[in-house]
């Protein structure tokens, strides 16, 4: 971290891209499987995974930049979506353990759909200035 | 499994599982938007932000009676998706005709359009959900 005054927002680059990318990719994933029938399988546990990782690494990105001086525009509602975001690929892979049919990757898909709109909230977060 | 006898399918299984999947991400996203508002400026709007804490909890309880499943977590889920469609179909109809009454945001302003109406589908899939799965018992 340069300490240049406004260096770009620390979640919305390539990493946040990639996550949101992934989790429509596994969302369409998911869907696709409940239509035909079929439970959440390996590659939903290991894109919903990925997908932690990924929150995970947006996190460290952010708390590097908070370390660094910078402040999200929002600090209150950043930190509540950063940490709902950390909860919801585990939420659905518990809730999906917890139902072996069609709906598993249904409920996979659903959160999978609802997780792109709460990164793009987080980065609205960060950006107001002066609010 | 903990059945009422005669169910042909427990509210806590099947779709029941994803509707309950979406209750609980509509109860975190209700009751930190609440908690925050409440906390950080309550004077603004009140009671908009009351509603938001009581929509919050409604959404908590609906979940919990659709996991719960049973004769009891039945009745607590219809209460619960009843006050629910009144609340969102009421405050969307206040919203338009009053704004002044809801000057920030609610989870149920404009019939839920701030979260893709969703709230407004919600109870509905609640109440066809819970009579798909009644029995003679519930009658």
């Amino acid at each position: 971290m340069t300490g240049a005054a406004s260096a770009g927002s620390p979640v919305d680059g390539v990493l946040a891209t990639v996550t949101i990318g992934l989790s429509l990719v596994l969302a369409l994933w998911a869907l696709v499987a409940a239509v035909r029938h079929r439970p959440p399988e390996l590659v939903q546990s290991v894109g919903l995974g990925l997908l932690e990782v990924a929150l995970l690494a947006l996190t460290v990105s952010a708390m590097v930049a908070v370390v660094g001086g910078e402040r999200p525009g929002e600090p209150g509602a950043f930190f509540g979506y950063l940490v709902t975001l950390i909860c919801l690929p585990p939420l659905a892979w518990v809730l999906a353990r917890m139902e072996p049919t069609r709906w598993g990757s249904a409920i996979v898909c659903a959160v999978c759909l609802v997780l792109p709109v709460v990164v793009v909230r987080l980065q609205q977060t960060w950006e107001v200035v002066g609010g | 499994m903990a059945d009422t006898g005669t169910a042909r399918r427990a509210t806590n299984a099947g779709p029941g599982r994803l509707l309950i999947a979406v209750y609980i991400l509509f109860a975190i996203a209700a009751t930190s938007r609440a908690g925050l508002q409440i906390a950080t400026k309550f004077d603004e709007a009140p009671v908009a932000y009351l509603l938001s804490a009581v929509a919050a909890l409604i959404y908590i309880v609906a979940a919990v009676g659709l996991a719960r499943a049973g004769h009891a977590g039945r009745r607590v889920a219809l209460a619960c998706c009843s006050v629910e469609l009144v609340g969102v179909v009421g405050v969307g109809v206040l919203s338009l005709v009053d704004p002044e009454l809801f000057p920030d945001e609610t989870v149920w302003s404009g019939f839920g359009s701030g979260y893709g109406y969703i709230p407004l589908v919600l109870p509905v899939l609640g109440l066809l959900w819970l009579w798909r799965t009644r029995t003679a018992a519930d009658a």
